[in-house]
C-alpha cells in the first residue's frame, strides 16, 4: 500500500508540468509540506516534449533538470505519479482529497537498468512522441523521466510478454499482481496544474489534418526537430520520410476563432517563429517557411525575437488566413488556398508539409474537477479568493512558460496563505 | 582527524558485476583509496542495502563514498544527510558508457578503479558543511514603489504574515493605476473597462498597523544581505530613518516613454494629441465634471477620436523603443470604449500593425468589435494639426497605399513603458529611452554597483525562461513593470509571486539555506584570509554581487548573498576560497588520484571538467541511450564551470595527464549559464591557459573548452572521440612520469 503522510497543513498540487512542479516547488522551499499528484508515469508535462524555448532556444530539459535537482533535495516535498484526483470535500483548509494511484506494475526496487526493456518485444504507441513512433510495453517514459523507474504497459500484463518483462528483472520489482489502489488524504489548500491540450485539429475540417498526412500540428513538429524524437531530429515527411525543406506553418489554428476556440492561446506565433528557425537550423539556405498569420503576436522583448525572423531570408510573411488546405494527390504536397489580405491576391501556394499553430485549452475544464471551482467559459480555473482551490499555469490562462512559472509561484503563495494560519502568529 | 570513519560500498547490481571485476574494485578502495571500511553489494539501493549503510552510519562512519549509479539516480535511497558523501558513477559513467566487449574489458576496468580512487580521494578531503554563521533574523519584506504592483505586494505578504515596509517616493499610494480612469477587465466578460480596484489596494495597506508606509521617501542607501538588510529610508523631514529587512521586492514600476520626442506625430503642437496617460486623465475630468470627454483645444465636443498604436515603439530606426510594451493595444481598446460606451455616435479608429492582445485580450476586441470601434491595419507617417482637427497620415497596410484620416478631434498616441530601473551598473554614464540620467532606486553599497544588473532595453529582468525570479541580487526581487514591459493584470500576479520568493529568501537565510537554483545548499564560501593577496578578483566576478570588499581591499563574503556556484573559487589565483565539501582540494585530489599510465601505454588520459547541470547529465543520457565515448577520459562533475581553478589544469597536466576538455553551458547574449557568466569567464580564463601551456612546452591543443547542451546525447561522445583523434595525433604528454 502506499503511503503518504498529509494534513490539513499539507498543500496538494495536482499536475507535474512546469507549472505543478514550480508551484510544489517553491512552497516546499518555503518550508511548507506538499504532494505533488501527477497523472502519467513521469514528471515534465508538456514542456518536457519541446524540443527548444522561444526567444532563447534554449532547452527546457535545462531547466527540468534544475528543478529534478531541488525536488530530490527537498524533504518537504512528496511526488505521486499514475495519480488522478476523483473527488474531494471538504471545504479551505480542511480538505480530503480521494486519488486513484493506477498499477505501474514495477515497484520501488527498479534501479532502471532497463532489462525489463530489452525482454519485452511488444510496442505500444509512444505518447511521448505523439504517437509518432513506438515504444517497448516496458519502458522508461523519457531520459529525464522521473521517478526514474520503468513502467509496464497494462496491455502485456497477463500476457507472455509479462511474464519476460518478470523474468528479465533482478531485482524482484516487476508486480504483476499490482492494483489499482484509492487513497484519501488531508490537504489544506490545492493547485491546480492541470496544463493544456491541443486543440483537436481535426475539427478545423478546411485544413484537412484528419486527411492528409503531410499537414501536422505544432507539437508534432517540436517532436520531429527533437534528436530524443522519432526520427532523431531529423525535419521529414510523415508521408514519405523524404526531407521537409518548404514548410508552412498557418497561425490560428483553432484560436481566435468563434468557430473553435474564442480566445488568442498567445503561445503560438512565438512558437512558429520559433519553429521557422528549426527549419533554418536543419536546412540553411535551402529551408523555406512561410508564415500564413493574422497579428504576429510577439509581445514585449519578444519583439527582439520578430525581427531577427523577419530578416531571415528564408522566412516569409503573408497575412492571411487561408481558407483551405487541399492536397495534390500524386505528391501528396498540401496545397494552401486563400487570399492575401496585405493587396488582397488569391493564392494556391505548394509546400511539403504544413504545420497547423494549434491553440491551447485546459486540458481539465474547470467544470470537470470534482469540487465547485470557478472556471470561465473556455474551462481556464480561476482563484476565488474566499476559496482554497487555485489555477496555475495554463489550467488557469493561455500562457506561455515564463508566465506559466510567475503564475504557478504566485498560486503557491495564495496557497500557502491558507495553510499558513497555525504555524505563524501576526505581528 | 582521529573521529573521522570512512566507508565505500561497491555496488555490483545493474550488470556492474558482470562488466567489471567489482572485488578488485572495492580492493582498490581499501588499499589505494585507504578506505578502513569498505563492503560490496550485490543491489546496493534495495531496502537491504541502504539499511546495511545506515548501520555503519550508526556506528560512526561519517564520510561515505557510493561507487554504484550515477549521483543523478537513486538519490531518495542515497540520501544520508548527516555524512559526507561521495559518488563513483560505474552505471552510466562506465559500462553504459563503453561496449560490452572482450577488448573494451580492461580499459573499462581501469575506468571503474580510477572512478572509485576519485570518490575515495575527494572524501578525504571533504567535511560536511557545518551550516553557514551568517544567519538573518528579520523576515519583514520592504516593498519599494507603491503602484498596484508594490500595493499588491504588500497585501499579499501581509496575507501570508510577514510586516512590510514600503517606501513611495510620490506623496500619494497608487502610482500609473491610480491615474486610470478604469481598467482593461481581467474576469469575463471581458466586455468593457472595470474599476481599477486601486482604492482598495490603498485602504488594505495603510489601515494595516503590519505595513510601515513611507510616501515622499527614497532609499539612501541599502546594505547588508537577505535576512540583514538595513534600508536608510531618507524621509519628507529630510530626516533618515534606518529599518531591518529580510527581503525586498523593487516594484518601481515605468515611465511612460515621452511623447514630446514624437513631434512628427503631433505631439507639443497641439493639446489635441495626447498620450495614454493623457487620455485617462481627459476621462477623469470628464467624470468629475459628468460632461462627457471634451476636446482639448476649445472644450468642443469629441466626434472622432484616433489611436496611434506603437508611438515610438517597435521602432527601426533605433531613435525610439525597439520593443513592445504589450499592454498598449487592450489600453486603446479600453479608451476607444470609454467613448463608445457614452456615445456610440463618436467615431473611434484604432491604427495598428499588429494588434496584440493575446488571451481574453481577444473578447475585449471583439466585444470593441461589437461596439463600433474601426480597426485599421496601417502604420502612421505623420499627425498634421490644424486648428481644432488633426490629420493622420499613414500607410494603409491592406489596401498597401498612402491613406488618411482628417478631422480628428482627438489623437491618442499609445507610447510604451520605460523602466525604472535605475542606473545602469555597468555604464554609469547610460541614460534611459527617455534621455534622462537615471538615478539609483535601492542604493546597494554593493562593490558590484548600486541596483540591479539589467537585462536588456533597461529592464531588470531574469533570463532565464524557466526561472523568471532569478535574481543577480539575492534577495531582491524585480517586479511588474520595472521587469518587463506588462499590464496591471500580470503585474499584479508578478507582484505576488515575487513577494513569494522574498519570503523564502527570507525564511532560508535564517536556515543559513542558499537560494535558488543550489536551493537548501548549506555549504558556504569559506576564504582564508591571510593568504589572499587583495586581488579583488572574487570580488568583481562574483555573478551575483555577493562579495564587497573593506577598507583594505580584502574580500567580504556576504553568504546569505551567494549562491554557491564557485566562481569566486575558479577566480582565486592563491587558492584560497573553497567549500567544505567542494573545493580546490576535492577536486585536486580526485585529479591526482587517477591511474596514469606511462608514456608506451597507448593508453592517454582526458580529464574532463563537465557543468554537473547540463553536460553531466548530458553524459549520463548519452550512456542510457548506448551512446559510447572513449574509455580514456575521467570525467569531473563541477557546480559551474566559473568554479574552475586553473590550478587543476596545470596539475592536470603537470601530473601527466594528455589533455583536459571543458564542458559549459553557452555563454553571450542567449547564454545559458545558470550561474549568469561562469562559463563565459572559464572560457576567458582558459584563453590565457595557452601561454602556461607554452611555458610547460605544451602543444595548446592539450585544454580545450566547448559549449554544450542538456540535449547534446549524441555530440558529446562526439566531441570526445574527436578529441581522443586529437591527443592521438598530437601525441601523449611529455610530463608524464616527472609528478
Amino acid at each position: 500500500m502506499t503511503e503518504v503522510v498529509a494534513t490539513s497543513q499539507t498543500i496538494v498540487v495536482v499536475g507535474g508540468g512546469i507549472s505543478g512542479m514550480t508551484a510544489a516547488l517553491e512552497a516546499a522551499e518555503c518550508g511548507r509540506q506538499v504532494l505533488l499528484i501527477e497523472k502519467t508515469p513521469a514528471l515534465g508535462g508538456r514542456t518536457a516534449l519541446l524540443y527548444r524555448y522561444f526567444p532563447k532556444l534554449c532547452h527546457p530539459t535545462c531547466g527540468l533538470e534544475i528543478n529534478l535537482r531541488r525536488l530530490k533535495s527537498s524533504r518537504n516535498l512528496r511526488v505521486l505519479t499514475m495519480a488522478e484526483v476523483t473527488k474531494i470535500t471538504g471545504a479551505r483548509g480542511d480538505y480530503s482529497v480521494s486519488l486513484k494511484l493506477s498499477p505501474r506494475y514495477v515497484n520501488e526496487n527498479c534501479t532502471a537498468c532497463g532489462a525489463c526493456s530489452e525482454a519485452v518485444e511488444a510496442a505500444i504507441d509512444n505518447p511521448y512522441n505523439y504517437g509518432l513512433s513506438k515504444m517497448k510495453a516496458a519502458y522508461l517514459p523519457h531520459a529525464m523521466a522521473y521517478p526514474q523507474r520503468y513502467v509496464l504497459d497494462p496491455s502485456i500484463v497477463g500476457t507472455p510478454e509479462g511474464e519476460k518483462a518478470k523474468a528479465a528483472c533482478k531485482y524482484g520489482a516487476i508486480d504483476l499482481g499490482m492494483k489499482q489502489e484509492t487513497l484519501e488524504i488531508k490537504a489544506g489548500a490545492v493547485i491546480w496544474a492541470t496544463g493544456w491540450q491541443p486543440y483537436d485539429a481535426a475539427k478545423i475540417q478546411p485544413y484537412g489534418y484528419d486527411r492528409y498526412p503531410n499537414v501536422i500540428t505544432s507539437l508534432e513538429f517540436e517532436r520531429l526537430a527533437d534528436p530524443h524524437g522519432p526520427t532523431g531530429g531529423k525535419i521529414t515527411r510523415p508521408s514519405d520520410g523524404r526531407e521537409a525543406k518548404d514548410i508552412a506553418f498557418i497561425q490560428c489554428a483553432g484560436s481566435r476563432d468563434e468557430n473553435h476556440l474564442r480566445h488568442c492561446s498567445r503561445i503560438c506565433c512565438m512558437a512558429s517563429l520559433k519553429q521557422t528557425q528549426y527549419v533554418r537550423e536543419a536546412y540553411g539556405e535551402e529551408g523555406k517557411s512561410t508564415v500564413y498569420y493574422i497579428d504576429i503576436r510577439a509581445i514585449d522583448r519578444f519583439e527582439d525575437f520578430y525581427r531577427k525572423v523577419l530578416a531571415d531570408k528564408t522566412v516569409r510573411f503573408v497575412k492571411s488566413k487561408p481558407a483551405r488546405i487541399a492536397e495534390d494527390r500524386k505528391t501528396l504536397d498540401p496545397v494552401i488556398h486563400g487570399v492575401d489580405t496585405e493587396g488582397y491576391h488569391r493564392y494556391a501556394s505548394r509546400h511539403d508539409l504544413v504545420v497547423l499553430a494549434v491553440g491551447m485549452e485546459p486540458a481539465v475544464k474547470g467544470a470537470d474537477i470534482p469540487h465547485e471551482i470557478v472556471a470561465d467559459s473556455s474551462g481556464f480555473i480561476e482563484s476565488a479568493a474566499s476559496g482554497g482551490f487555485f489555477g496555475a499555469g495554463c489550467a488557469s490562462n493561455a500562457l506561455d512558460v515564463n508566465r506559466s512559472v510567475q503564475s504557478a509561484t504566485a498560486s503557491a503563495l495564495r496557497a500557502i496563505q491558507v495553510v499558513r494560519k497555525s504555524d505563524r502568529v501576526e505581528a | 582527524m582521529a573521529d573521522l570513519k570512512y566507508a565505500a560500498y561497491v555496488c555490483s547490481g545493474c550488470g556492474i558485476g558482470e562488466r567489471i571485476d567489482a572485488a578488485q574494485t572495492a580492493k582498490i578502495a581499501e588499499k589505494e583509496g585507504k578506505i578502513a571500511l569498505v563492503r560490496q553489494h550485490p543491489f546496493l539501493c534495495s531496502s537491504d542495502g541502504v539499511a546495511l549503510i545506515r548501520k555503519d552510519i550508526g556506528e560512526g562512519a561519517t564520510h561515505v563514498a557510493i561507487a554504484a549509479c550515477s549521483r543523478r539516480a537513486k538519490t531518495e535511497a542515497f540520501h544520508f544527510p548527516s555524512v559526507a558523501l561521495a559518488r563513483a558513477n560505474l552505471r552510466e559513467g562506465v559500462i553504459w558508457a563503453r561496449p560490452d566487449t572482450d577488448e573494451a574489458r580492461e580499459t573499462t576496468q581501469e575506468m571503474a578503479d580510477d572512478y572509485v580512487r576519485m570518490a575515495c580521494a575527494e572524501l578525504k578531503k571533504m567535511k560536511l558543511p557545518a551550516g553557514n554563521p551568517e544567519v538573518g533574523r528579520s523576515t519583514r519584506i520592504l516593498v519599494v514603489g507603491g503602484g498596484i504592483s508594490g500595493l499588491t505586494a504588500a497585501v499579499e505578504a501581509r496575507k501570508t504574515g510577514y510586516e512590510v515596509v514600503l517606501v513611495e517616493k510620490q506623496a500619494q499610494l497608487g502610482g500609473w493605476a491610480a491615474k486610470l480612469w478604469k481598467r482593461v477587465p481581467d474576469r469575463e466578460p471581458h466586455a468593457a473597462p472595470v474599476d481599477t480596484g486601486v482604492r482598495e489596494l490603498i485602504d488594505a495597506v495603510t489601515k494595516d498597523a503590519g505595513v510601515k508606509v513611507y510616501t515622499n521617501a527614497t532609499l539612501a542607501q541599502t546594505s547588508g544581505a537577505p535576512g540583514r538588510f538595513n534600508a536608510t529610508i531618507a524621509i519628507e523631514s529630510g530626516a533618515s530613518v534606518n529599518e531591518e529587512i529580510g527581503a525586498i521586492v523593487q516594484a518601481t514600476g515605468f515611465s511612460l516613454y515621452d511623447m514630446n520626442r514624437l513631434p512628427e506625430l503631433g505631439a507639443g503642437k497641439s493639446p489635441n494629441v495626447v498620450d495614454q496617460a493623457g487620455l485617462e486623465k481627459l476621462a477623469r475630468e470628464a467624470e468629475a465634471s459628468g460632461q462627457p470627454i471634451c476636446r482639448p483645444s476649445d472644450g468642443g465636443e469629441v466626434k472622432s477620436v484616433v489611436f496611434v498604436q506603437c508611438a515610438g515603439q517597435r521602432d527601426e530606426s533605433g531613435k525610439h523603443l525597439p520593443y513592445c510594451s504589450g499592454y498598449c493595444c487592450n489600453t486603446s481598446i479600453k479608451q476607444a470604449m470609454y467613448f463608445k460606451d457614452a456615445n456610440p455616435a463618436v467615431d473611434t479608429v484604432v491604427v495598428y500593425t499588429d494588434l496584440r492582445v493575446p488571451g481574453n485580450g481577444e473578447d475585449f476586441y471583439r466585444s470593441a468589435q461589437h461596439k463600433g470601434v474601426v480597426f485599421t491595419k496601417g502604420k502612421v507617417a505623420s499627425v498634421e494639426p490644424d486648428g481644432n482637427a488633426c490629420t493622420v497620415n499613414f500607410r494603409d497596410l491592406i489596401l498597401d497605399e498612402d491613406a488618411r484620416i482628417e478631422g480628428a478631434d482627438l489623437v491618442v498616441l499609445a507610447t510604451g513603458q520605460v523602466a525604472n530601473a535605475g542606473v545602469d551598473i555597468e555604464n554609469a554614464d547610460a541614460t534611459d529611452a527617455n534621455g534622462a540620467k537615471p538615478i539609483s532606486i535601492l542604493n546597494l553599497n554593493y562593490r558590484q554597483g548600486k541596483d540591479l544588473p539589467k537585462l536588456s532595453h533597461g529592464f531588470a529582468d531574469s533570463h532565464f525562461i524557466c526561472f523568471p525570479y532569478e535574481t543577480r541580487r539575492t534577495g531582491i526581487y524585480a517586479a511588474g513593470p520595472v521587469r518587463r514591459p506588462m499590464d496591471i493584470a500580470q503585474a499584479m500576479e508578478d507582484a505576488t509571486g515575487a513577494v513569494l520568493k522574498a519570503i523564502q529568501a527570507a525564511e532560508n537565510s535564517q536556515l543559513g539555506r542558499s537560494a535558488h537554483p543550489r536551493s537548501g545548499d548549506l555549504s558556504f564560501p569559506m576564504v582564508r584570509l591571510d593568504g589572499c593577496t587583495q586581488c579583488k578578483r572574487c570580488t568583481v566576478e562574483c555573478p551575483f554581487g555577493a562579495i564587497d570588499e573593506d577598507e583594505k581591499t580584502y574580500p567580504v563574503f556576504n553568504e546569505s548573498r551567494c549562491r554557491r556556484c564557485g566562481t569566486c573559487m575558479g577566480a582565486c589565483p592563491v587558492r584560497v576560497i573553497s567549500f567544505e565539501n567542494y573545493s580546490v582540494d576535492t577536486v585536486g585530489a580526485q585529479i591526482k588520484a587517477v591511474d596514469i599510465p606511462d608514456e608506451f601505454s597507448e593508453k592517454p588520459r582526458i580529464l574532463v571538467l563537465a557543468c554537473e547541470n547540463d553536460a553531466y547529465p548530458a553524459l549520463d543520457m548519452a550512456a542510457m541511450q548506448g551512446n559510447h565515448y572513449s574509455a580514456f577520459v575521467r570525467v569531473i562533475p563541477v557546480r559551474c564551470l566559473g568554479s574552475v581553478n586553473t590550478i587543476w589544469i596545470t596539475d592536470a597536466l603537470n601530473g601527466g595527464y594528455d589533455g583536459v576538455m571543458m564542458m559549459g553551458c553557452k555563454h553571450g547574449d542567449d547564454y545559458q549559464c545558470h550561474f549568469v557568466k561562469g562559463s563565459a569567464l572559464a572560457t576567458e580564463r582558459m584563453s590565457k591557459v595557452d601561454e602556461t601551456l607554452k611555458t610547460m612546452s605544451l602543444e595548446t591543443e592539450r585544454v580545450a573548452t566547448y559549449e554544450v547542451a542538456i540535449t547534446d546525447l549524441k555530440r558529446l561522445p562526439q566531441l570526445i572521440e574527436d578529441y581522443a583523434k586529437v591527443i592521438d595525433k598530437i601525441g601523449m604528454s611529455p610530463m608524464k612520469g616527472f609528478a
